[in-house]
């Protein structure tokens, strides 16, 4: 190794990533070059090494929570998973926890399809599952303002009509009648409806549709699905949308009334 | 005498139609030779009796070992009802139904017809299987452990589940194909215990080579999806080209002839080790199948895998180095998005967020792995050693193929990293 490289070799190791790949390579080569890279890391390694090694066990244990590990979910689900009704991803910030935990196998066990939920959970234990539900249940945190939904007055109507009194005449029930009456979803397992991205809920209720969503059987929101009109779909899912919640709003708590369609999906 | 060729030009063309049916005959006989070279009768082993709970128990621990449930098990469906859908360069295998059914399962296979399947590669009435099933490694399961596994198979639920078509091209899909590909590829074989190697060397080699299959993932292939001795743990993509199963004889790359032996089973066992981690398929292994086995095992597999000669062919010094702009880019993305978890230095925090510096699995010469964790972020496998593991946000919902080939090239160039760069159009490719 002639003495300019051997220069660049030094000069790479004190300048940063862009040419640390050569270092390591170089020392290989050359001994003279490597004995001079010793001394220097010697002399500037002892502080950084000593700095590192508390400071990690602090991280590690300001880091061993609940929100440290799913800091995965953040980037779709929105920080603390309260994702906003702008863009796709659902909130999932204080649904039911049997809601999120049957949603969390649904996807596991293929019976929701998305490339990501899908692979992430696949190598996941049901405990986990569970912690991981139990987890994002109970942040109580509040809703985003009411927003308006672009909905001339008569798909509004129609939109309000169907989520309080249904359409009995087609068997459909009111989406009240199970999602609560605030549509803030009931214990144990149905979710609550509003301030979730338009895109989505009508997504979700396309799905139903298309046999491409499913739950554990009887599943009654694939029955209510194909009952509804597509232009009954999107005014409900921009109605729902715009709605918000006050702030502490919980699910109701669970009914002892008979639901108006068998659902395998409302227990947990 | 307009339709009759003169008396020389008979002879030639006689000659050559000769020559053509011989060929034909030769070729049509090589092929029913080689299709029913191997089939000679089979001891036939258990029959009827009922096998006793500790086979049972035994061939449960084995179907553990050989993960038969990845193949036989679709997501959310009845265990070994079949239907998992394998993509190769040839089309597409499904992987059938092994539950006791009588119609659409192996109810009514024998041992025998077991044992056949996994030493022989042969189905009931002595039709070839597809090596997708890899008996070129089962053959090497003893008549033992095979009688376990069939005892095992024949006490789960019995399920009614038709078998799904498999979708293979012309001329893969054909038993004339598959008898040319076992001449050229498949020995029915047996792992005779080595006297110069330990008791456990020889279980490891046994569980690597044999009901583990490592090798179906970790070797290149060649254009026919055949192995050859020098390509074994030589490294290979998966056959759907998602994933890259990193050399085991590379210690540049998955070999673990450097580590302690404890990191190797700890590995197996926890999903992770000292900053060492099972992603993509291979975390599939750790949670349905290597989690499972004994501690015995798992130190057995460790001994073998350090074994695998090193064989590290790769230069480091060729390496091209990135351009100024692109490192630049691809240092904004990472202070962006990586550097909160992994550290501005790429140290990660210890047993929590794996370091990048000196780190194998983003180093190796196939980007694929790399692209595919920052594109589709994941969670280490849930194992009784880690229960609940940290996660990385799946990435590729923000950043273009741009910005993940030039974060790509900049973890693989900072900190003492040194590999090539990884091209937009690599990243396109990875999916």
């Amino acid at each position: 190794m002639g003495p300019l490289r051997c220069v660049r070799t030094v000069l790479a190791s004190f300048f940063g990533h862009r040419y640390g790949g050569a270092v390591g390579a170089e020392l290989a080569g050359g001994k003279s070059c490597s004995i001079a890279l010793a001394t220097l890391l010697t002399l500037a390694s002892p502080a950084a090494v000593h700095a590192f090694a508390p400071q990690d066990a602090t991280a590690q244990t300001a880091m061993d929570t609940m929100a440290q590990r799913m800091q995965a979910c953040a980037l779709c689900h929105g920080k603390e998973g309260r994702a906003t009704r702008a863009g796709y991803f659902p909130r999932i910030a204080g649904k039911p926890a049997g809601y999120l935990f049957n949603q969390l196998k649904n996807f596991q066990e293929g019976r929701r399809s998305n490339q990501t939920m899908n692979q992430f959970l696949l190598t996941m234990s049901d405990d986990y599952l569970h912690e991981i539900a139990d987890y994002f249940a109970a942040l109580d945190l509040p809703y985003p303002p009411a927003a308006s939904s672009g909905l001339d007055a008569a798909q509004q109507g129609l939109a309000q009509s169907l989520a309080l009194h249904g359409a009995p005449e087609r068997k459909i029930p009111a989406c009240v009648t199970c999602h609560g009456s605030q549509l803030a979803g009931r214990l144990p397992a149905t979710p609550g409806l509003l301030s979730l991205p338009a895109f989505y809920l009508s997504g979700q209720l396309g799905a139903w549709r298309t046999n491409t969503r499913k739950a554990k059987a009887p599943d009654c929101m694939a029955d209510i699905a194909k009952r509804l009109e597509p232009e009954e779909i999107d005014a409900l899912a921009h109605w729902l949308s715009s709605q918000s919640l006050p702030a502490g709003t919980q699910p109701e708590r669970a009914s002892t009334q008979l639901l108006p369609l068998a659902c395998g999906s409302a227990g947990r | 005498m307009r339709h009759s060729l003169a008396p020389r030009k008979r002879v030639f063309a006689m000659a050559g139609l000769m020559r053509l049916v011989g060929t034909a005959v030769a070729l049509i006989a090589l092929v029913t030779w080689l299709t029913l070279g191997d089939a000679a009768p089979i001891d036939p082993g258990l029959t009827a009796q009922a096998a006793s709970a500790a086979a049972i128990e035994r061939g449960a621990y084995l179907a553990r070992a050989g993960n038969c449930r990845a193949c036989h098990t679709v997501a959310g469906g009845a265990a070994f009802a079949g239907g998992v859908r394998i993509d190769t360069p040839f089309g597409a295998v499904v992987a059938p139904n092994i539950t006791p059914d009588l119609r659409t399962g192996i109810g009514p296979w024998s041992a025998a017809d077991f044992w056949r399947a996994l030493h022989h590669g042969r189905g009931k009435n002595g039709r070839l299987l597809n090596p997708a099933f890899p008996y070129p490694s089962f053959t090497y399961v003893t008549r033992e452990d095979s009688d376990a596994l069939y005892a095992y198979l024949r006490s789960v639920p019995a399920v009614e589940r038709p078998n799904d078509p498999s979708a293979l091209r012309f001329p893969f899909n054909t038993q004339a194909a598959l008898a040319l590909w076992r001449a050229l590829y498949f020995r029915p074989g047996e792992l005779r215990p080595q006297p110069g190697q330990s008791t456990e060397w020889n279980r490891g080699r046994y569980l690597v080579l044999g009901l583990g299959h490592c090798s179906a993932c970790h070797s290149e292939r060649d254009a026919l999806g055949g192995i050859h001795a020098e390509a074994e743990f030589a490294g290979g993509l998966m056959p759907d080209s998602k994933w890259y199963a990193p050399s085991l004889s590379s210690p540049g790359e998955a070999g673990v002839q450097a580590w302690p032996r404890n990191r190797v089973a700890r590995l197996l066992k926890v999903g992770a080790a000292d900053g060492a981690t099972a992603s993509g398929p291979m975390a599939e292994v750790v949670y349905a199948s290597t989690q499972h086995l004994d501690d015995a095992d798992l130190e057995a597999i460790a001994s073998y895998l350090a074994w695998i000669p090193a064989r590290d062919t790769e230069r480091h010094d060729e390496n091209q180095r990135a351009s100024s702009d692109v490192m630049l880019r691809g240092g904004n993305v990472y202070s962006t998005h990586c550097a909160a978890c992994h550290g501005k230095q790429g140290k990660g925090i210890d047993g929590i967020y794996p370091a990048l510096a000196g780190n194998r699995a983003v180093t190796l010469a196939r980007p694929n792995n790399l692209v595919q964790i920052i594109r589709h972020g994941g969670f280490a496998p849930t194992t009784a050693g880690n229960p609940r593991p940290f996660g990385m946000p799946p990435l590729g919902q923000v950043l273009d193929d741009d910005e993940i080939a030039a974060v790509s090239t900049f973890i693989r160039q900072s900190w003492g990293n040194s590999a090539n760069p990884v091209t937009p159009l690599q990243v396109l490719h990875v999916r």
